[in-house]
């Protein structure tokens, strides 16, 4: 019971979210990356992860954020996924918190689209609302140029 | 009883008693076939008789009292034919190899659920008893003996309860066959006689020898760490280098199997095909020693099998229409396999009558595939490869062989899965001659490493003709042709195609030299254009995500020497991306089939119409939702019209005015009360593109007719009779909302 409700969380612009801890297979800091070319704007790169290739997707993106700035470096959260390993890219990592379930609730209709398609919930934590990614949905990229769409 | 029995030496046992047997009864078929053909007398029996027999002794060491019954009978026919007493016949090669069936299938209950089942086979002992009677005399006093050596387990007492007189001789088939089905696993975990792997000794002690040579080789490395010594080190890097080449090379082997070992099971799938179909198929294997990996060897199983029967099926003839046709009466199924240019191919060569091409087009129109008029327009070529699409069938009844439109399709898929292709020729009252090319391996090829925008990419060797490079005054060399760059290459025209540009990278430009890597695809030449070519090297191909799955421009991935990962080109996909193969459509190459499959996949598309009767499509993957907002919605920031939706604000794009000329019309239509709007969202943005009148949804085959028809229009196809445009929604957005795009890059 109490498993379900360990998440890890992080940032992205400021927002805090949170992945159930299970799903995380592990946390690495930023490693170089191969750009894939015509891949969609969210795939920011390859990843070698001992010798195995992980897709890196960059939750800015995928999440319709800013832009990162120059300066700071994402961390690499390594989730499980039916389909193998999948890197996601968020700007710091943060602690694993418990959260108590009385304090959840859906999340606002007034959410932008895109955010409401990934966002499963939000815990109204003390000081910080913490939000709930779907990590499935997350790793879920549409092609979304028509030219793949045609190719 | 086995199943009540979990202890791991019982498990033990019947794991090897699983895989004995399997390989025991396929030689048993193997060799009963043999022996039906007239080949070799008392050895074969021999071995026939001793695959039984060990069976019979294992399945009664471990319990498995019915199958040590059912063992026992056809051992006990089968020891009346080693001594002479009985002559073999059709009959009793029928009968026996129904008995490997029904052992076959008890083993496979016993692989799946840890019993031998309850599938009743006393009408096939009773048939196998029969058989010991028929010719009289001799065997009357081995057939009293027989129930007294039986042990009778649990009161299986199957030998006194079938009276022998009562049993007619029954056909082959019916009663054998629907004991085994049931029981037979359906893909679920892999089989043990699949899990397990036999391997020479000899290369056994070849792997450890090198694996000891391995772990000299790396405290070589090590102890040079703490004491450096570049020649040592050089030394040892060389041998580290030798022993993994040879070291990977004796793994591969392991993993090699000859193609036999599929085929093995043909001859019996033939017989029994042509036994059941009154046709008369002589098989002629050829090559069986080729090797394989056997990763690919299990996954080109069922495709086989499906190709094989099809043959017979649907291409052999019945003897009788073979000899008014002029032909001998027996039909000539030729298996051939090869090695060739690092790809191994397989034929089959069937004498049959052929693909009847009216027949194929006439069931394909039938079945909605394609239009009559499609149809008419088709080649030869791309009527044949009609028979690959999914839901098609030609054969007029359905039998439970063939015909039921799972199979050609399978087939291709599963074939192009592990990166091979498949090939179809038909002559008309000749014949079929089928040809599938697979790699070796899947896990490691060699590959040139080449360089552009920065990027290294690996681009497979087997695809790799030649290397060009044009220095100084020799970059004149490279003419074009309305935009497109060609080379002349020992009088050839090469089209060109520049990496840069397709993969969209930014190239930092060397204007020193242009280096052309020759490729061929679909059997079709290019040039690649790359910014350099840096050196040949062995590859481990690993796959890339599903999130990349789409990108046809990538085989996979690989890890360099670095650490760091480098994509494999997909030389077909770079090829259509950049329309080399398109281009050349109405050339009868042999080797279309593949750029042809993968531009006619199904699509669901929106049909709209924008202005004045003009059809447009946009697939439907691109379209977030329909609406309908009143004109009075509509809103100007600056001169853009826009709308209130969902808490943004969104831009109206009009479809109609954008693509101009004689669409332009719609201005002078009376102004609508209601705007049909398609909305697009990406990035979280979302635009809305005006239009008419929504028509239709529709799931089609898109035959494109004309690349670009014009601005704004990627395609033109026909769809549902009319003239469609496809919409460069991409080009559309760009021209109306340039923002849109900004935001989502990196």
């Amino acid at each position: 019971m109490s498993a379900t409700h360990q998440f890890c969380t992080f940032s992205l612009n400021d927002l805090l979210f949170g992945i159930e801890v299970q799903t995380i297979q592990e946390v690495i800091r930023y490693q170089e990356m191969t750009p894939v070319p015509l891949a969609p704007a969210t795939v920011h790169g390859l990843i070698n992860l001992r010798g195995q290739i992980v897709v890196a997707i960059d939750l800015r993106s995928r999440l319709a954020l800013p832009a990162r700035g120059g300066e700071t470096l994402p961390t690499n959260v390594i989730v499980r996924t039916p389909d193998g390993a999948v890197s996601l890219l968020v700007d710091e990592i943060g602690d694993v918190v418990e959260v108590d379930p009385d304090l959840f609730e859906c999340p606002p209709e007034t959410l932008d689209s895109t955010a409401r398609e990934l966002v499963t919930g939000v815990y109204k934590l003390k000081d910080k609302l913490l939000l709930v990614l779907d990590v499935a949905s997350a790793v879920t990229v549409a092609s979304s140029s028509l030219q793949e769409v045609l190719a | 009883m086995p199943d009540t029995l979990p202890d791991d030496l019982q498990l033990q046992l019947i794991t090897d008693l699983l895989i004995e047997s399997f390989e025991g009864l396929d030689n048993f078929d193997h060799q009963l076939l043999a022996l039906e053909k007239g080949a070799c007398g008392a050895e074969t029996l021999n071995v026939i008789f001793r695959v039984i027999h060990t069976i019979k002794g294992t399945a009664g060491c471990i319990g498995l009292g019915r199958i040590e019954a059912t063992a026992h009978v056809g051992e006990s026919l089968l020891s009346l034919l080693r001594d002479g007493k009985i002559q073999t016949n059709t009959e009793i090669i029928s009968a026996l190899l129904a008995l490997s069936d029904a052992l076959r299938g008890m083993l496979r209950n016993i692989e799946s659920t840890g019993s031998e089942g309850d599938a009743d086979h006393s009408i096939l002992l009773a048939r196998l008893q029969t058989l010991q009677v028929q010719p009289a005399a001799p065997s009357a006093s081995e057939q009293d003996a027989a129930p007294a050596v039986a042990p009778e387990p649990d009161g299986f007492g199957l030998f006194e309860e079938t009276p022998i007189s009562a049993t007619p001789v029954l056909p082959d088939r019916p009663d054998a066959t629907p004991a085994v089905q049931p029981s037979a696993p359906n893909g679920q975990a892999p089989a043990v006689s699949e899990s397990a792997i036999r391997i020479d000794v000899a290369q056994l002690d070849k792997l450890m020898n090198l694996v000891g040579e391995l772990v000299l080789a790396r405290n070589q490395v090590l102890q040079n760490v703490a004491q450096p010594d570049p020649t040592a080190l050089l030394a040892a890097s060389q041998r580290l280098n030798l022993i993994t080449t040879e070291l990977q090379g004796s793994v591969m082997k392991t993993r090699m199997q000859p193609i036999g070992n599929v085929w093995a099971k043909f001859p019996r799938v033939v017989r029994d095909l042509a036994q059941e179909l009154g046709k008369k198929i002589a098989l002629v294997m050829e090559g069986q020693e080729t090797e394989l990996d056997r990763t690919i060897i299990e996954a080109i199983k069922d495709p086989l099998t499906h190709i094989v029967r099809n043959a017979i099926d649907h291409g052999l003839e019945l003897p009788d229409v073979r000899l008014a046709a002029g032909k001998p009466a027996e039909g000539r199924l030729v298996l051939r396999a090869f090695h060739e240019g690092g790809q191994v191919n397989i034929e089959f060569i069937d004498d049959g009558q052929g693909i009847n091409l009216e027949r194929v087009k006439a069931k394909a129109v039938q079945r909605s595939l394609l239009t009559a008029d499609q149809a008419a327009r088709l080649s030869e070529r791309e009527v044949l490869n009609l028979i690959f699409l999914p839901g098609f069938s030609t054969a007029e009844t359905v039998t439970n062989l063939s015909g039921r439109g799972v199979g050609m399709d399978v087939v291709k898929t599963n074939i192009e899965k592990i990166g091979g292709s498949v090939d179809i020729q038909s002559r008309a009252g000749l014949g079929v001659t089928l040809r599938i090319r697979i790699p070796l391996t899947l896990a490691i090829i060699p590959a040139l490493i080449v360089t552009s925008g920065g990027q290294r990419f690996a681009i497979p060797q087997v695809n790799l003709l030649e290397l060009v490079r044009l220095e100084g005054d020799a970059r004149q060399k490279i003419e074009t042709l309305y935009n497109a760059p060609v080379y002349r290459l020992r009088g050839k025209l090469l089209p060109l195609v520049n990496l840069n540009h397709h993969l969209r990278l930014t190239s930092p430009g060397s204007d020193e030299a242009i280096s052309i890597v020759v490729l061929q695809a679909d059997g079709r030449q290019f040039g690649l254009v790359v910014d350099a070519i840096n050196d040949a090297e062995e590859i481990v191909v690993k796959p890339l995500g599903k999130q990349l799955k789409s990108l046809a421009c990538f085989a996979g991935a690989t890890i360099m020497g670095d650490g760091r990962v480098a994509l494999i080109l997909d030389v077909l996909g770079v090829a259509q991306r950049a329309s080399v193969v398109t281009e050349a459509r109405d050339r009868a190459s042999a080797d279309e089939t593949q750029a042809q499959d993968k531009r006619d996949e199904r699509q669901t598309l929106l049909l709209f119409e924008a202005g004045r009767g003009r059809q447009l499509a946009l697939p439907l993957s691109l379209v977030a939702r329909l609406e309908e907002l009143p004109a009075t919605a509509v809103e100007f920031s600056g001169d853009q019209e826009v709308v209130q939706y969902r808490g943004q604000i969104m831009p109206l794009l009009r479809v109609a005015r954008f693509l101009g000329g004689i669409a332009c019309a719609d201005t002078e239509l009376p102004a609508p009360e209601l705007l049909q709007v398609v909305v697009h969202s990406a990035h979280g943005r979302s635009v809305g593109l005006v239009v008419s009148t929504i028509s239709d949804i529709v799931n089609e085959r898109l035959t494109v007719q004309r690349s670009s028809a014009g601005k704004g229009i990627l395609a033109s196809a026909v769809i549902q009779q009319r003239v469609t445009d496809l919409l460069d929604l991409e080009s559309l957005i760009r021209a109306g909302d340039p923002a849109f795009f900004e935001h989502g890059s990196n």
